[in-house]
C-alpha cells in the first residue's frame, strides 16, 4: 500500500506493527480519502502505462486537423493547435506533470525537516542561524523565487525541479521548527531523559515520532502546489520544452485557442485541478488517520 | 549506616544578569535506604527543583552548587554517558501529570519496553514480558490488552500506574515522585498513594515525595522536610511535625487545612504572600509574614538546629 511505502523509516522501526494497520483501516473508513487515493493511483497508472493507453503518438500533428472540438471522430478529446491528439497528449503529459509535482517534495522534505528539527531541538544560536537563513529564502514569494532560480539556471526539467525544491525547503523547515520547538518543552521529553534515554534516542523517537506526522502531512499538501508551480514554470517556458507534453505547457500553448475552442483549451487545467485536489484531500485524510488520538 | 541519598548544601540558581533567581539555597538532606521523605511546600518553594537536581534535569543555563551522592555515586561529577545510565537505573522519577509525561504517539507497552531495553538489554519479546509483569505488579486490570493502549485511551489513574510501572522497570534504588497524585481525583489519589507505599516496601526503595498536601505527606512518608523560599525550614519525623510543628510556617500550613475549617466560612490562612525569590529579605525569608518576628530574624538567616533533640528547625523562636 502506498501509505506504507511513504512511511518515514524512523517511525516504522520502533512502532508496534499495529500502528500502520490502524492508519490503513482509518483511511479505509473515509470514502473521500479512498476516492482521492483511487484518483491518484489512476493518474500514476495512466502515466506509467501511457504508451499502452494513448491512441496516438503525443507529438504526431496534422495541419489539417487543428483545434478539433471534443467528440471529433478519432479525436475523442479534440486536437490542439498543431493538430495533435489531446487525449494522447494529456495521458503522456501525466508523466512529466506528476514527476515535477512529486519529486521536489520528498527531497525538500528531507532537507527542510532535518534543518527545522535540528533548529527546533538545539534552540539558541543554532536555531537563529538556521532559521534566519531560511527566512531570507522565505521572504521571496514562492513563484518569484522559482522563476528567478529557473531563469538563472536556464530552462529544463532538472533545473525546474531543483528550483521547486529550493522553494519548498524553507516552508517545510519553518513548519518543522515550530512543531519541534513545541514538542521539545513537553513533559514526556523530560520523562524520557529521566528514564535514561540517550539524546539520540530522544531525538529519533520522541521528537521525530511526534513531529514527523504533522511535517509529513504538510509536505503532502505541497505536492499540489508543486504541480501548479511546475505548470507555471512550463507556462513561462522555464520548465518542460516543446514538443514534450506537460499539462502546464499545454495550457500555455492552447491559451491562444481559448476563443476558438475553450473546452479543449481548458482540459489540461482540469487535470491539474483534479490532481491537486486529490493530493490535498488525501493529505487531509492522512493527517486524521496518522493521529492515534482520532 | 551510609545514606542512600546524601544532598549537601545544594543550591540552584536560574537566570543570569542583574536578577538571578535562587530557586534552591543550601538544602541539605539525607535519606536512609528504604526511607520515604516528603518534601512539603507551596509552589515556588524549590521542592521540585530539589527533586530534579537528583537527576540533573535542569536546563543548561541553571547553575547548580553543592554535592549530591546517591548510593555512593557523585551525581554532579557524572559524565553525560554515565548520567544517562544512572537515570532510570539507579534513580527514576514519576511526574505530576501522567498524561503529559507519556509520549502520545507510542503505546504504553512500547514505552516501558524501551526503558527496559535501554538499561537491561534483551529482545523486544523479553522487554514486553517484563512490561506485562510490571503491569500486574501495579495492578492494572487486563494488563495484556492495556499494553497496546495509547496514553489517550487510558484514565489518569491507570496512566499514573503505568508511569510507576515504567519507573520501576529497571529496579531502581531511589524513586522520585513529583506530586504524582495532584492531577488525580481524590479516590484515585489514595489508591496511588497506597500503591507507592506498598511497592516502596516491597522493593526497599528510598523515596522522595514532593507534595503541597500535608495529608498526602502523612499518608506516605516516614519523615517530612518543609521547604520555604528555597530552604528547608523544618525537618523531622512525620508524626512529630504534624503533632507539634516548631516552625511558624509549618504551623501555618497545618492550620490552613480544609478539615480544620469546621463550619466556618473562611479557611485559616498565612497572612502575606510568598517572597519574590529574586529579591529575598536578608534574614529569615518567612520574617515578613511571621507573627513571632524579632530584630534578629530580619538580619540573620536562622540555621537549622535541633532544640528538642529530634528533628531540625530553622527558627530563632521555635515552638
Amino acid at each position: 500500500m502506498s501509505v506504507l511505502a511513504a512511511s518515514p523509516p524512523a517511525l516504522r522501526a520502533e512502532r508496534s506493527p499495529g500502528y500502520w494497520r490502524g492508519v490503513g483501516s482509518r483511511i479505509a473508513r473515509d470514502p473521500v480519502v479512498v476516492a482521492a487515493l483511487a484518483v491518484i493511483v489512476a493518474l500514476v497508472l495512466m502515466a506509467l502505462l501511457a504508451p499502452e493507453l494513448a491512441p496516438m503518438a503525443p507529438d504526431k500533428g496534422s495541419m489539417i486537423r487543428r483545434l478539433k472540438p471534443i467528440g471529433t471522430p478519432g479525436y475523442p478529446l479534440g486536437s490542439d493547435e498543431l493538430g495533435r491528439d489531446m487525449l494522447s497528449r494529456l495521458i503522456y503529459g501525466a508523466r512529466l506533470s506528476l514527476l515535477m509535482g512529486v519529486v521536489p517534495v520528498p527531497v525538500a522534505f528531507l532537507f527542510g525537516a532535518t534543518l527545522g528539527i535540528v533548529a527546533g531541538y538545539a534552540g539558541g544560536l543554532v536555531n537563529a542561524l538556521i532559521m534566519r537563513t531560511v527566512d531570507v529564502f522565505y521572504a521571496f514569494p514562492s513563484v518569484l523565487l522559482a522563476v528567478a532560480l529557473s531563469g538563472t539556471l536556464g530552462s529544463g526539467l532538472g533545473n525546474a525541479m531543483f528550483s521547486l525544491t529550493v522553494v519548498f525547503i524553507p516552508q517545510i523547515a519553518r513548519v518543522a521548527e515550530s512543531v519541534t520547538t513545541g514538542v521539545r518543552k513537553l513533559d514526556y521529553i523530560d520523562a524520557a531523559r529521566a528514564s535514561g534515554a540517550r539524546p539520540l534516542t530522544i531525538v529519533l523517537e520522541h521528537v521525530l515520532g511526534n513531529v514527523l506526522g504533522p511535517i509529513f502531512v504538510f509536505a503532502t499538501s505541497l505536492v499540489s502546489v508543486s504541480m501548479i508551480l511546475a505548470s507555471g514554470l512550463s507556462f513561462l517556458g522555464l520548465g518542460v520544452r516543446p514538443p514534450d507534453a506537460e499539462w502546464g505547457l499545454m495550457l500555455n500553448t492552447l491559451r491562444t485557442a481559448i476563443y476558438v475552442n475553450p473546452a479543449v483549451a481548458a482540459l489540461p487545467g482540469v487535470l491539474i485541478l483534479i490532481t491537486s485536489v486529490s493530493f490535498n484531500l488525501f493529505s487531509d485524510g492522512l493527517r486524521g488517520a496518522m493521529d492515534v488520538r482520532s | 549506616m551510609t545514606p542512600m541519598i546524601d544532598i549537601r548544601d545544594l543550591s540552584v540558581v536560574f537566570g543570569r544578569g542583574p536578577k538571578p533567581v535562587p530557586a534552591v539555597d543550601g538544602v541539605t538532606l539525607a535519606l536512609a535506604p528504604g526511607e520515604v521523605v516528603a518534601l512539603l511546600g507551596e509552589s515556588g518553594s524549590g521542592k521540585s527543583v530539589t527533586l530534579r537536581s537528583l537527576l540533573r534535569l535542569h536546563p543548561a543555563s541553571a547553575r547548580v552548587g553543592g554535592t549530591i551522592r546517591v548510593d555512593g555515586t557523585d551525581v554532579m561529577a557524572l559524565s553525560p554517558r554515565a548520567l544517562a545510565d544512572f537515570r532510570g537505573r539507579t534513580v527514576s522519577m514519576i511526574f505530576q501529570e501522567p498524561r503529559l509525561a507519556l509520549d502520545p504517539v507510542y503505546t504504553i507497552g512500547d514505552q516501558i519496553a524501551e526503558a527496559v531495553r535501554r538499561h537491561r538489554g534483551g529482545t523486544r519479546a523479553q522487554a514486553r514480558a517484563r512490561a506485562l509483569d510490571l503491569f500486574d505488579r501495579v495492578r492494572i486490570p487486563s494488563a495484556k490488552r492495556r499494553l497496546d493502549n495509547y496514553p489517550h485511551e487510558m484514565s489518569g489513574g491507570m496512566l499514573q500506574r503505568a508511569m510507576i510501572a515504567m519507573a520501576l522497570s529497571c529496579d531502581p534504588k531511589v524513586l522520585l515522585a513529583d506530586e504524582p497524585t495532584t492531577a488525580l481525583d481524590a479516590t484515585v489519589q489514595i489508591q496511588i498513594l497506597l500503591l507507592v507505599r506498598e511497592l516502596q516496601r516491597e522493593y526497599g526503595l528510598s523515596v522522595i515525595f514532593v507534595t503541597h498536601d500535608i495529608g498526602v505527606a502523612a499518608e506516605v512518608a516516614d519523615r517530612v522536610a518543609v521547604m520555604y523560599a528555597g530552604r528547608i525550614v523544618e525537618e523531622g519525623a512525620i508524626a512529630d511535625v504534624i503533632r507539634s510543628p516548631q516552625h511558624p510556617y509549618a504551623r501555618g500550613l497545618l492550620d490552613a487545612r480544609v478539615e480544620l475549617a469546621g463550619g466556618r466560612d473562611r479557611l485559616i490562612t498565612i497572612p502575606g504572600a510568598p517572597p519574590d525569590l529574586a529579591d529575598l529579605p536578608p534574614g529569615c525569608s518567612f520574617a515578613p509574614r511571621c507573627a513571632r518576628v524579632s530584630g534578629e530574624c530580619r538580619t540573620t538567616v536562622p540555621p537549622l538546629a535541633a532544640p528538642l533533640g529530634r528533628g531540625q528547625v530553622a527558627c530563632f523562636h521555635p515552638g
